[in-house]
C-alpha cells in the first residue's frame, strides 16, 4: 500500500510536468488549430535556461524562473511570426510541417558543440534536497515545489483566460477567428499572446524537470513534448482543464506500468490509453464535439 | 489490343531502367555505395507513394507509416532467415507476405481508427506508431530470432535493383490506374467532403479502409525489402522519425502528386547523403541543421508542395491535362 502511494506520488510529479506543456499545446491547437510540434523543444530550452542560470550565474529561483519563462516566450513569439504566420492562409498541413522543421533545427542546432552541445548534463538542484518520511512515504521538497508552482501557475492561467481583456479575446479567437477579427479583436497579436502564453508554462516545466529528473539533453523535449500532446488529446484538446486532467492521468500510467510491469513498456502505454479513450470519445474525455454542418 | 501494347511498353519500361542502372554498375561507372542509396531511394519512394494513397489521396492524416514499414520488414526478414536462404522465388513470397501482414495490420487498426477525423485519426496512428515501435523493441521475448533493441542480424543480402525497380514501377502502376479508375473518383471524392460523397451512395468507410489498407501494403512491401538491403533491421529505423521523413517528402512533394512523391523521395535521400559527402569532415553534424531550414524555406515558398498539382506525362490519366 505505501509502495502504491509512493508511486501515486511520483506519477503526480510526472503529471504536473507534463500538464505544464500540455497547456501550451492545447491552447495553441484551440486557436490555430495546429499540431506545435516545436513546442517540446521550447520546453527543453528552458530547461537549458535553468541549467545555464543555475550553474553558470547562481541566480535565486525566482530568477531562474523569470528567465526561463522571458527566454521561452520571445522564442516561441519569434517562432510564431517567421515559420507560422506566413503559412496561416495556406492548407493546414504546410504548418505542420515548418513546425517540425522547427523543432529539428532546435534539437540539432542546440546539440552543436558551440552552442549547448550534445551531451547530458547534470542539471544542478537549486536547493538542497529534504525528504520526509511520512509514515513510509517518501515526500521531497522538490515535489513540494512543483506542485505548488504548477498549481499557482494554473491559477495564473485561469485568471489570464477568464478574466481579463486578453483572455476574453483567445477565447473569442479559438471559438471563430474570423469574426473576432471583424469584431475589432487583434487576431495576429492575440495568437502571438497564446504562442507566448504557453511557452512560458513550457519554460517553468522545463526548470521543474530539470530539478526533478536532474539530466538535461537537447533532444529531452522530443518524448515529454510527445507524451504532453497525448495528454491535451486525451483530455479533449482545446480544453484547458481538460489537458490538465489528461496530463495526470498520463503521469500516473506512465509510472505505474514502470513501477508495476516493467520500464521498457512505459512508452507504450501511454498510447494504449490514448487509442481506448479516443475510441470510446473520440474528442477526447473533457473535448466537446462538434457537429458538421452541410 | 490496347492493354497488350501497355504491357510491353511497362516491361520496356522496367528492362531499360533496371538493366541500364544495373549495367552502370556492374561496369563500375557507379560505385556500389551510390547503387546501394539509390535503392534505398526506391525503397523510401515506394512507401511514400504509399502514404501519398493514404493521406494526399485519401486524405487520412497518418503520423504512424513507419509502423506498417516495420512490420513489413520484421515479417519478410523472419520468414526469409528461417525458411527462405537464398531462394529468388521465396523472397517474392516473404515480400508480399510482408505486404500482406502490414496490411491486415491495417485493417485492423482501421476499423476502429478509421472513423476518426483528421487531426484524432494522425494522433491515434502515431500512438500506434509508438506502441509498434516498442513491441520492436520487446520483440525478442517472444519471437528471439527478431532481437529486439539488439537489432536482427542474419538477414540474407537479396535486394537488387531489379527488384526495387520493379516493385518501384509496380507502385506507380497500381496509384495511376486506381486514382483513374471510378474506384479512385469515389476515393477522391471521400476526401473532398465527406459528407458529399456519402449522400451521393459513396461507402466512404469501405473506400478510406481500401486506401488506407492499400497504402500500408505498399510500406510492407518496401519494409521487406529495405530489410534485405542493409542485412540488419533495428527498431530505430521504424520510429516516429522515420514516419515523418516520409510524411515530409509526401508533402514537399505535393500532396496527391505521384510524381511531386516520387521526385521528393529521391531529392530527400540523396540530399541526406549527398550533404554528408558534401560538408567537410568534422562538419557532418551539420546536416541536420541546415535540413530543417531547407524544409521551412521550402514550405514558405511553396506551401502546395513542390510540383503542385502538376503530374509528369506518363503519370497522368487520360483525357486530364
Amino acid at each position: 500500500m505505501e509502495y502504491f502511494i509512493q508511486q501515486l506520488i511520483n506519477g503526480l510529479q510526472l503529471g504536473f510536468v507534463y500538464a505544464l506543456i500540455a497547456l501550451g499545446y492545447t491552447m495553441v491547437y484551440g486557436i490555430v488549430r495546429l499540431i506545435n510540434f516545436a513546442h517540446g523543444d521550447v520546453f527543453m530550452i528552458g530547461a537549458f535556461i535553468g541549467l545555464y542560470t543555475i550553474e553558470r550565474f547562481q541566480w535565486p529561483l525566482a530568477a531562474v524562473f523569470v528567465s526561463a519563462i522571458v527566454g521561452c516566450t520571445v522564442l516561441a513569439v519569434l517562432i510564431e511570426q517567421l515559420a507560422y504566420r506566413p503559412l496561416r492562409h495556406a492548407p493546414k498541413i504546410a504548418s505542420l510541417i515548418t513546425a517540425i522543421g522547427v523543432s529539428l533545427f532546435l534539437e540539432y542546432f542546440t546539440s552543436l558543440r558551440q552552442v549547448f552541445g550534445p551531451n547530458f548534463y547534470s542539471f544542478p538542484r537549486p536547493f538542497p534536497v529534504v525528504s520526509w518520511d511520512w509514515y513510509g512515504i517518501l515526500v521531497t521538497n522538490i515535489q513540494v515545489v512543483i506542485f505548488f508552482v504548477t498549481i499557482l501557475c494554473l491559477l495564473l492561467l485561469q485568471f489570464i483566460v477568464f478574466r481579463t481583456k486578453m483572455g476574453r479575446a483567445m477565447r473569442a479567437v479559438s471559438f471563430d477567428y474570423v469574426t473576432a477579427g471583424l469584431m475589432g479583436v487583434n487576431v495576429n497579436m492575440v495568437i502571438s499572446f497564446t504562442f507566448g502564453l504557453g511557452a512560458a508554462l513550457a519554460g517553468v516545466g522545463g526548470v521543474l524537470y530539470g530539478i526533478a529528473y536532474p539530466q538535461v539533453n537537447t533532444f529531452m523535449g522530443f518524448m515529454p513534448g510527445l507524451k504532453a500532446f497525448t495528454a491535451a488529446v486525451l483530455g479533449g484538446i482545446g480544453n484547458i482543464p481538460g489537458a490538465v486532467l489528461g496530463a495526470l492521468i498520463m503521469g500516473q500510467s506512465e509510472t505505474m506500468v514502470s513501477a508495476y510491469l516493467s520500464s521498457t513498456y512505459r512508452d507504450g502505454i501511454a498510447f494504449v490509453i490514448l487509442i481506448l479513450v479516443l475510441l470510446w470519445k473520440p474528442t477526447g474525455i473533457l473535448g466537446t464535439s462538434r457537429t458538421e454542418k452541410v | 489490343m490496347r492493354l497488350l501494347r501497355n504491357l510491353v511498353k511497362a516491361v520496356a519500361a522496367y528492362a531499360l531502367l533496371a538493366g541500364s542502372i544495373s549495367l552502370m554498375a556492374g561496369a563500375g561507372f557507379v560505385n556500389p555505395y551510390w547503387v546501394q542509396i539509390l535503392e534505398l531511394a526506391c525503397i523510401v519512394a515506394i512507401s511514400a507513394q504509399g502514404l501519398n494513397l493514404i493521406y494526399g489521396y485519401a486524405g487520412l492524416f497518418s503520423l504512424g507509416h513507419a509502423a506498417f514499414y516495420g512490420i513489413g520488414a520484421y515479417t519478410a526478414a523472419y520468414l526469409m532467415k528461417t525458411y527462405g536462404g537464398q531462394s529468388q522465388a521465396f523472397f517474392l513470397a516473404a515480400l508480399l507476405a510482408g505486404g500482406g501482414a502490414s496490411a491486415t495490420v491495417a485493417y485492423l487498426i482501421g476499423l476502429p481508427t478509421l472513423r476518426l477525423t483528421s487531426d484524432y485519426l494522425g494522433i491515434a496512428t502515431l500512438g500506434f506508431g509508438i506502441i509498434m515501435k516498442v513491441i520492436f523493441d520487446n520483440a525478442d521475448s517472444f519471437l528471439p530470432a527478431l532481437g529486439g533493441a539488439r537489432g536482427m542480424t542474419g538477414i540474407a543480402k537479396m535486394t537488387t535493383i531489379p527488384w526495387v525497380v520493379f516493385f518501384l514501377l509496380a507502385s506507380l502502376f497500381v496509384v495511376r490506374n486506381t486514382i483513374h479508375s471510378s474506384y479512385g473518383r469515389a476515393v477522391l471524392s471521400v476526401r473532398e467532403d465527406e459528407i458529399a460523397a456519402e449522400t451521393m451512395g459513396i461507402d466512404t468507410f469501405q473506400y478510406k479502409m481500401v486506401g488506407f489498407v492499400t497504402g500500408c501494403a505498399f510500406a510492407g512491401v518496401a519494409g521487406g525489402l529495405y530489410a534485405h538491403l542493409y542485412a540488419f533491421l533495428h527498431p530505430s529505423n521504424f520510429d516516429f522519425f522515420k514516419s515523418i521523413d516520409i510524411l515530409v517528402i509526401v508533402v514537399i512533394g505535393g500532396l496527391g502528386n505521384m510524381s511531386g512523391t516520387l521526385v521528393a523521395s529521391f531529392g530527400w535521400i540523396f540530399l541526406l547523403e549527398g550533404l554528408r559527402v558534401v560538408l567537410p569532415p568534422g562538419y557532418v553534424e551539420l546536416r541536420w541543421v541546415l535540413i530543417p531550414v531547407l524544409l521551412i524555406v521550402t514550405m514558405l515558398l511553396r506551401p502546395q508542395g513542390i510540383f503542385g498539382a502538376h503530374e509528369f506525362p506518363f503519370l497522368r490519366g487520360k483525357g486530364t491535362r
